[in-house]
């Protein structure tokens, strides 16, 4: 069996039918990852951890089954990873962050039950940019991962580690979070199927909170139809987090089977300006023009306010990020520095020693816009213009049903490119930071090579709970290439 | 914004002191210079008049439907069985398996 190659169909029907063992599965995988994810092979270092005895009784549990000749649920015998600011009981939970360092969470998140509740062998948790809070994945703690394409250049992030490994064919598919573009942007860079899901679609309880009304989980995959199974098994209400709706949860693999001709596709000129990549701007206008050929209507829209959702999610943001983060304090889990005298000064020195640069940058930057003084000027102005970006969107999807644009404006760049301009490295997020925002969903599908071999993405953003069609879209994409 | 002259030293201390982060002397003025890089792109946002403009503060306040279908519902308020408090106290610094323990509060 080649991995790399593998989706999550073939894992299915190879195990179902006794072809292979989920136990044989998991154990390849994790030889590739001993082969080639550490200092001894390619040094990706995708993995933080890995939870090899969950992993092992999960798959012997499906092997099990198979041999009682039980009801096999979708995911059967399927590896997966997942990002670092999710709880999985036995494996310790970082964040990429030093304050967690050694903490081992007492609970499952909701997206790991239900993983392992449709079969899944969850292999282990995934690098990640310190608290989410990055676009390279060079904010980690626990050092940088490296894109498998080129191993001089980042993998995107923050769900650096979720993207490249499936990239690198270390598991099938992945979980990582997106709050401003975590998830779409690293997919783009490593050449694989990310989603955005819309806002409230699929629990987040058991996800370390970075900024509550954006953050995001959801699937990388290789292909899009595995990013659809996935979807259906992680959506739904969950009690245990009150944001989730209770829409019901869409056929997402069925809706595939319809065709997009008629669908009315909106290109919208404010992602298509200076900035963008020639090679990826061509990659895109063929991806459209695919679409024209497949029955689609190309329209051209506005949305009037893009230019001002970086400025508004970095306000928001780092506002919510310096009140949630504010619960790392020494007291309940995770580090507390040595020795000091009074309870104030444990806190201070816990999070000087615990938080790397961009956080304590982030939690400064939020402090000051919600202190005395600049709410009104800072946070309330976000808040108001994230009024506008959304309307944007809701007055696009009046006249399209699917908006295509970039994801980022370039590919993968090189390590320690970005990392000592924070503003550079903030406007990384331009293509991806509206739908966060406006709650609508988005997925990122490769689009091709540039000349020099690195991976192009190409974004379809749908409608607030419209997943169907977005993934409608992005299969026609997928298949056009 | 409010202050055309940027971030000065004093509010940046301030600023820390209010998030409880000590800021080592190398960290301030680095912190000094971002944040004004930051703030000096975020000020391209009063180019735009918002009179009028509510604020957005959840998602599903733009989409008109019922709260249940936008993730804002509440749950029943019924007893339900909560986390083991041996393994949420094994995570602790400091505890004596029943409480959190942690440095003096109050100076006498």
């Amino acid at each position: 069996m080649s991995l790399g190659s593998m989706t999550i169909d073939l894992i299915r029907t190879a195990v179902a039918s006794g072809a292979t063992t989920a136990t044989a599965v998991a154990e390849q995988h994790y030889a590739k990852i001993a082969a080639e994810d550490g200092p001894d092979g390619k040094n990706i270092h995708s993995f933080l951890a890995l939870s090899k005895d969950r992993a092992l009784a999960q798959a012997a549990k499906i092997d099990a089954m198979v041999a009682k000749g039980d009801a096999l649920p979708v995911l059967v015998g399927v590896p997966v990873g997942i990002k670092d600011v999710l709880t999985m009981v036995g494996s310790p939970a970082t964040a990429g962050s030093k304050i967690l360092q050694g903490y081992m969470p007492p609970y499952d998140a909701t997206v790991v039950q239900r993983l392992e509740a449709a079969g899944a062998v969850i292999l282990g948790k995934m690098n990640c940019d310190e608290f989410a809070m990055g676009s390279s994945n060079e904010n980690s703690a626990y050092g940088p991962v490296l894109n498998p394409w080129a191993l001089d250049r980042v993998p995107g992030g923050s769900s650096g580690g979720s993207a490249a490994a499936v990239a690198a064919g270390f598991c099938v598919a992945s979980l990582g979070t997106d709050t401003g573009g975590s998830i779409r942007q690293p997919a783009a860079f490593c050449g694989v199927v990310g989603m955005l899901p819309t806002y409230g679609r699929i629990s987040r309880y058991g996800l370390i909170a970075f900024a509550s009304s954006l953050d995001r989980v959801g699937p990388f995959a290789t292909n899009v139809r595995d990013a659809a199974t996935m979807l259906g098994v992680l959506a739904g209400k969950d009690v245990l987090d009150a944001t989730s709706s209770e829409r019901p949860v869409g056929d997402y693999v069925g809706a595939l089977e319809k065709p997009v001709g008629g669908l009315r596709i909106g290109v919208p000129a404010e992602y298509f300006g200076d900035g963008l990549d020639p090679e990826i701007r061509a990659a895109i206008e063929k991806a459209i023009d695919g679409l024209h050929a497949s029955g689609c209507e190309v329209k051209q829209i506005s949305l009037p306010h893009t230019k001002y959702a970086i400025p508004t999610y970095y306000v928001i943001a780092t506002a919510e990020a310096s009140a949630n983060l504010s619960r790392f304090d020494g007291v309940r889990f995770g580090l507390r520095a040595g020795e000091a005298k009074t309870l104030s000064a444990m806190y201070r020195e816990t999070r000087d020693q615990g938080f790397g640069a961009e956080v304590k940058r982030r939690i400064l930057l939020g402090t000051y816009a919600l202190s005395a003084g600049y709410y009104d000027a800072y946070y309330r102005k976000a808040q108001q213009v994230r009024t506008l970006l959304t309307r944007d969107f809701l007055a696009a999807f009046s006249e399209v049903d699917a908006i295509v644009a970039p994801v980022t404006p370039t590919p993968a760049f090189k390590l320690g490119a970005k990392t000592d301009d924070p503003v550079q490295m903030y406007l990384e997020d331009i293509y991806s930071v509206a739908a966060s925002l406006a709650g609508i969903c988005g997925i990122s599908v490769p689009c091709g090579d540039t000349a020099a071999g690195l991976p192009m993405g190409v974004q379809v953003m749908g409608r607030h709970f419209d997943e169907e069609t977005m993934l409608r879209v992005a299969l026609a994409i997928e298949t056009a290439q | 914004m409010a202050n055309a002259a940027g971030v000065t030293i004093d509010e940046v201390l301030r600023v820390a002191e209010l998030a409880n982060l000590d800021l080592t002397s190398e960290e301030v003025p680095r912190m000094q210079r971002d944040l004004n890089a930051i703030l000096g792109h975020i000020a391209e946002l009063n180019e735009l008049d918002t009179t009028g403009v509510p604020a957005m503060s959840q998602v599903g306040e733009m989409l008109g439907t019922a709260a249940e279908l936008t993730g804002a519902s509440l749950r029943v308020d019924a007893v339900q069985p909560s986390l083991n408090r041996a393994a949420v106290m094994a995570s602790a610094p400091e505890s004596d398996g029943r409480f959190f323990k942690v440095p003096k509060v109050i100076e006498r």
